[in-house]
């Protein structure tokens, strides 16, 4: 029982110092994973840490979250789990409470003030052309149906304030039946 | 019940996030901000800054931030565990399936079309947060005093350092906070 809690241990502080020092996003979190626990570790080996990484980009909610889920529940099952995300959740936790904190007094000052006004036009920017980005790989695999609900979810969600969650329960749907014929039709030549 | 709606609230942000990093920004914007009225645009924009130069994902950080502002400390842990809750049910389920099975086309099939889906709305929560850095009251009115010119400026060198010199997000960032901050203090000393 020893070896388990060993494991327990190194989790908790692998995903504790991986939450916090990494910046830049889910996939990059997922990238560092793949360092410690398949190259450093040798507790999970390259291929399985490949599907791994496709379940945790594949499931709803933070890639980081997910992917903490899946090497915790890989490597020691629920409480592996346990242990893992609580790593991962308690570095930003502890860092935007401190931030909320004090958010009211930050943000009345000045120089605080007229730099997060800056900044908005910086991250307009970043998100720009992240969009930018993605939105071209939908258009380059000229797949018409999927650049139709990529239009059509614009203009609705856009020009109606229809919920987000609809045009995303609507898309998955389509995605789901398409499958399914596409499946059957397979079966059948 | 606030810490209830909290609760909901971000198990739905949880739920219905697919694609990492921005995915989870317009279902945030739309409980937030539109739905419940816990932000302002203006502090959701900033709380959507702050994610960008602190470690964790946005979900985790806005449900820490709006939680503590809503209703303290037990607030903020409410609003995580609802934001996490699905991650843990779904990817559980999906390795122990995967694990016994090693076929996920439904899924993949499923993820396709949500994908483009998903492109889109990070393009509306991005086009929400460049009207509220460019119009000073934060609705499209085209009045000279409602304009930021200096706004306009900084998005579009930012894009610019963005895709052709392929700078740092956060330091591009960073340095549209700074030159704003510059600006605003000479004017005020001139």
């Amino acid at each position: 029982m020893e070896k388990k809690s060993k494991v327990l241990k190194k989790l908790f502080f692998s995903t504790l110092y991986l939450s916090t020092f990494t910046f830049g996003g889910g996939y990059v979190i997922v990238t560092l994973m793949k360092n410690k626990f398949v190259d450093e570790l040798h507790w999970i080996d390259e291929e399985e840490m490949l599907d791994l990484v496709a379940i945790a980009q594949s499931s709803p909610g933070a890639i980081a979250v997910n992917g903490a889920i899946v090497v915790g529940y890989k490597l020691a099952g629920l409480p592996g789990v346990l242990f893992s995300i609580l790593g991962a959740i308690l570095p930003p936790m502890i860092i935007l409470s401190a931030i909320s904190f004090f958010y009211d007094a930050f943000r009345s000052n000045l120089i605080v003030g007229t730099m997060l006004k800056g900044m908005q036009s910086g991250v307009a920017a970043v998100i720009a052309s992240v969009v930018f980005d993605m939105g071209s790989n939908v258009v380059k695999e000229k797949d018409w149906l999927n650049i139709t609900i990529m239009a059509a979810s614009f203009i609705i969600s856009y020009l109606f304030s229809i919920n987000v969650v609809l045009i995303i329960i609507a898309a998955a749907v389509i995605g789901a039946v398409r499958t399914i014929l596409r499946d059957r039709k397979g079966a059948k030549a | 019940m606030i810490y209830l709606q909290l609760f909901l609230s971000f198990l739905q942000i949880g739920a219905f996030s697919f694609g990492g990093g921005y995915a989870a920004m317009p279902l945030i914007q739309s409980q937030v901000v539109d739905h419940h009225g816990w932000l302002t645009m203006q502090e959701f924009t900033d709380l959507i800054t702050i994610s960008q130069m602190t470690p964790g994902p946005i979900a985790v950080n806005s449900a820490t931030f709006v939680g503590t502002q809503i209703a303290g400390p037990l607030g903020a842990v409410v609003a995580t565990f609802g934001c996490i809750l699905p991650s843990c049910i779904f990817v559980t389920a999906l390795a122990y399936i995967y694990m016994k099975y090693r076929k996920m086309s439904l899924l993949q099939g499923i993820l396709g079309s949500l994908r483009p889906a998903v492109v889109s709305l990070i393009a509306i929560a991005g086009v929400t947060i460049l009207i509220s850095a460019v119009f000073t009251n934060g609705a499209v009115e085209f009045r000279m005093d409602n304009i930021s010119f200096r706004a306009i400026v900084w998005f579009i060198a930012a894009v610019i350092l963005l895709r052709k010199k392929k700078m740092d997000p956060v330091l591009v960032m960073v340095l549209c906070g700074v030159f704003e901050t510059v600006c605003t203090l000479v004017m005020k000393w001139i």
